[in-house]
C-alpha cells in the first residue's frame, strides 16, 4: 500500500484509534484485573486499577462453591459434539450440492438458510413440552441435539461456499489419469477440503459455546453450560465482584482465543459466505 | 454430466441434512401453530379446548404486548444505529494507514466473543452499579450522582450492552468490504481532486451499500431474538419496561406456563421475522448468482 499522509495525520489517526479500541475492550480488561483482586478491593470507594493484593483464590472459590470445571466440561461436550455431528451430516450434504448441482440446488440452500431465520422463541414451547415428555430436559443430549439443528445451515453454507472453491477440473484430471475414486478422495479432495472444514468447526465451536438462549431455557443444574453457569451469578449474593470475574474469565478465555485466529472465517460464516 | 448414478448418490449425500432441517423446521412450528389456538395451561389442567382466537385476543390485546412490541423496535433500532454508524466510522479509521492495525482489529473484534451473560453481568455489575460500578465511579470523579441505569434507563441499559457486543461485528464485516475497495479506485478519485467527503460518497459508500445491508438484516435477526442479556440484568422489567417479544413469550409460555398465550405470541415473533428473513433472503441469494 503506497499512500502516503503526513507523519502527524498518522499519529493523529493512530491514537485516535487505540482511544476508541481501548475503550472497547475496557469491560473485557476490567473482568481480567478484578479476578485477580480480593473482594473488598473489588468494591473498594475509589477503585484500583492493577490488583494491590494480587491473588488465586476466586478461582479456587468458583470451583468449590459451584463445580466450575463440571459446567466447562458440559460446554465442551456440547459445542464439540454440536459441531462434529453438524459436520457428519453437512459434509455430504454440502459436498453433493457444490459438485452434483442441479436445477434444484439453489433452492434448498436458500430453504435451509431459511431455517435459521425461525425465532428460537417461536418453537421454544412446543420443544420444552417434547422434551420435558422425552425426559430431554436438562441433559446434555437433548441440549446437544438443538445446537447441532440450529447450526447446521451455517454449516452447511461455509462448506458450500469453501467446496465451490475447490476447481472441479483438478478431478477431471485425476481422472483421466485413471486414478480410482478412492484414490481421487484422498490424495486430491480431500487435502484441498481439510482447510474449510477446519474453518467451519472453529467458527461452529464458538457459536455454539456462546450460545445462551438454549441452553439456559433448557438446562438447569445438571447439564448447565457456562452460559448457564454465569447466568446463576445475575442474582447479587454479597460479595462477589472477584469470584463473578474469575467465573468469566476462565468462561471466555478459550473462545477469545480461537475468536481471534477465526476473524476472517467469522466474516465469511456470518455473512453466509456474501461477504468474504 | 452427471449421470443417474451420481444423481441417487448426490440424494443420498443431502438425505439426512434435508430431513432432519424438515423435521426441525415444520413439527415446532406446527405445534406452536396448534398450541396457539388450545387453552392449555401447566398450572390449570381444567382448562382445555379449543381457543379460538382467543389467545390472540390476550396476547395482542394486553398493554405488556403493546409495549414489547414497542420495545422489540427501539431494541433493534437503537442497537443498529450505534453499531451500523459507528462501525463505519471506526472501519474508516482502521483502514487509515495506522500503527498496530492487525493488534487493533484483534482488539475490536474482542467483545463480540464474549457470551451473552458474561457481557451483561460485566455491564450490570462492574460498570452500571450505582455503587461499585465504573460509571458510577466516573460520575462520582466529576461530583455528579451516580446512576442507578437498570432502574432509571432499563432499556437504555440493555441497548448499550447489545450495542456494545453487535458494534465489534459490524466494523468487522464492514472493515472486511472496505479492503476490498481498490487502491486504484481510490488513487483516481484522490487525483480527480475529490475531497473525502466526496470520495465517502461516490465511492466509498457505493462500495459498501451491499455489506451495510447485509450487516443490517444479519443483525436484526439476531436482535430481535435478544434474550440473556434481558434475562440476567433487568429480568424485563421494571415492569415490562424492557421486556421484548422474545422474553415476553419466555415469560408467558415458560414462566407463567400459559402455553396457548405464550405460543401465540410465538406465532407473532415468527412473523415479525419472516419479514425481515425475506429481505436478508433476497440480499444473500443475489449473490449466489454472482
Amino acid at each position: 500500500m503506497a499512500r502516503t499522509v503526513p507523519a502527524s495525520t498518522r499519529i493523529g489517526f493512530t491514537a485516535l484509534a487505540w482511544l476508541i479500541a481501548l475503550l472497547l475492550f475496557s469491560p473485557i480488561l476490567w473482568v481480567l484485573l478484578t479476578a485477580f483482586k480480593t473482594e473488598a478491593e473489588a468494591i473498594a470507594a475509589s477503585p484500583t486499577f492493577l490488583p494491590q493484593q494480587f491473588t488465586l483464590e476466586n478461582f479456587a472459590a468458583v470451583q468449590d462453591r459451584s463445580d466450575y470445571f463440571k459446567h466447562a466440561f458440559n460446554s465442551i461436550v456440547v459445542s464439540v459434539g454440536s459441531t462434529l455431528l453438524g459436520l457428519a451430516i453437512g459434509i455430504p450434504a454440502a459436498w453433493a450440492m457444490a459438485f452434483a448441482p442441479t436445477r434444484r440446488t439453489k433452492d434448498v440452500l436458500m430453504w435451509m438458510l431459511s431455517t435459521k431465520m425461525m425465532p428460537a422463541v417461536g418453537v421454544l414451547i412446543p420443544i420444552y413440552l417434547i422434551f420435558r415428555d422425552l425426559r430431554l430436559l436438562d441433559t446434555l443430549q437433548g441440549l446437544t441435539l438443538i445446537m447441532t439443528l440450529i447450526n447446521l445451515p451455517i454449516i452447511i453454507w461455509m462448506l458450500y461456499t469453501y467446496f465451490k472453491e475447490i476447481p472441479v477440473d483438478i478431478l477431471e484430471a485425476a481422472r483421466m489419469d485413471g486414478a480410482e475414486l478412492w484414490n481421487e478422495i484422498v490424495h486430491v479432495l480431500v487435502p484441498m477440503a481439510v482447510p474449510g472444514i477446519a474453518s467451519t468447526l472453529l467458527l461452529n465451536v464458538i457459536l455454539a459455546w456462546n450460545e445462551a438462549f438454549w441452553t439456559i431455557t433448557l438446562t438447569s443444574g445438571r447439564a448447565g453450560t457456562l452460559t448457564a453457569f454465569i447466568s446463576s451469578f445475575s442474582s447479587p449474593q454479597g460479595l462477589f465482584l472477584a469470584k463473578l470475574s474469575a467465573a468469566s474469565l476462565l468462561a471466555i478465555a478459550p473462545i477469545l482465543l480461537m475468536g481471534w485466529f477465526s476473524q476472517k472465517q467469522l466474516v465469511r460464516g456470518l455473512t453466509f459466505g456474501a461477504v468474504k | 454430466m452427471a449421470t443417474a448414478q451420481t444423481r441417487t448418490l448426490s440424494r443420498v449425500m443431502m438425505a439426512p441434512a434435508v430431513i432432519v432441517l424438515l423435521i426441525w423446521m415444520i413439527v415446532p412450528l406446527v405445534m406452536t401453530l396448534w398450541f396457539s389456538f388450545q387453552n392449555y395451561s401447566l398450572i390449570n389442567p381444567m382448562m382445555t379446548g379449543f381457543a379460538g382466537w382467543g389467545n390472540y385476543r390476550y396476547v395482542l390485546g394486553d398493554p405488556s404486548f403493546t409495549q414489547s412490541l414497542i420495545n422489540t423496535l427501539i431494541l433493534v433500532g437503537g442497537v443498529l444505529v450505534i453499531t451500523i454508524v459507528g462501525g463505519t466510522l471506526l472501519a474508516l479509521l482502521l483502514d487509515q494507514p495506522i500503527w498496530g492495525q492487525g493488534i487493533l482489529r484483534i482488539i475490536v473484534i474482542s467483545p463480540f466473543f464474549v457470551m451473552p451473560p458474561v457481557a451483561a453481568l460485566i455491564w450490570k455489575n462492574g460498570f452500571m452499579h450505582p455503587g461499585y460500578g465504573m460509571l458510577g465511579h466516573l460520575w462520582k470523579a466529576f461530583g455528579l450522582q451516580p446512576v442507578d441505569w437498570f432502574n432509571q434507563y432499563p432499556l437504555f441499559s440493555v441497548i448499550v450492552i447489545v450495542a456494545w457486543q453487535w458494534l465489534p461485528f459490524a466494523t468487522l464485516i464492514l472493515l472486511t468490504a472496505l479492503q476490498s475497495l481498490s487502491e486504484e479506485q481510490r488513487e483516481a478519485a484522490e487525483m480527480d481532486g475529490a475531497n473525502a467527503i466526496n470520495r465517502f460518497y461516490y465511492i466509498i459508500l457505493p462500495h459498501m451499500a451491499r455489506s451495510i445491508t447485509i450487516v443490517i438484516l444479519i443483525q436484526t435477526i439476531f436482535l430481535l431474538g435478544i434474550f440473556a442479556e434481558i434475562r440476567v440484568t433487568t429480568g424485563g422489567g421494571p415492569g415490562y419496561a424492557s421486556t421484548n417479544i422474545a422474553f415476553l413469550v419466555f415469560r408467558t409460555g415458560i414462566l407463567s406456563n400459559d402455553i396457548g398465550a405464550g405460543s401465540a405470541g410465538g406465532v407473532v415473533a415468527v412473523v415479525i421475522a419472516n419479514i425481515v428473513a425475506i429481505f436478508l433472503m433476497r440480499a444473500v441469494g443475489k449473490n449466489l448468482d454472482a
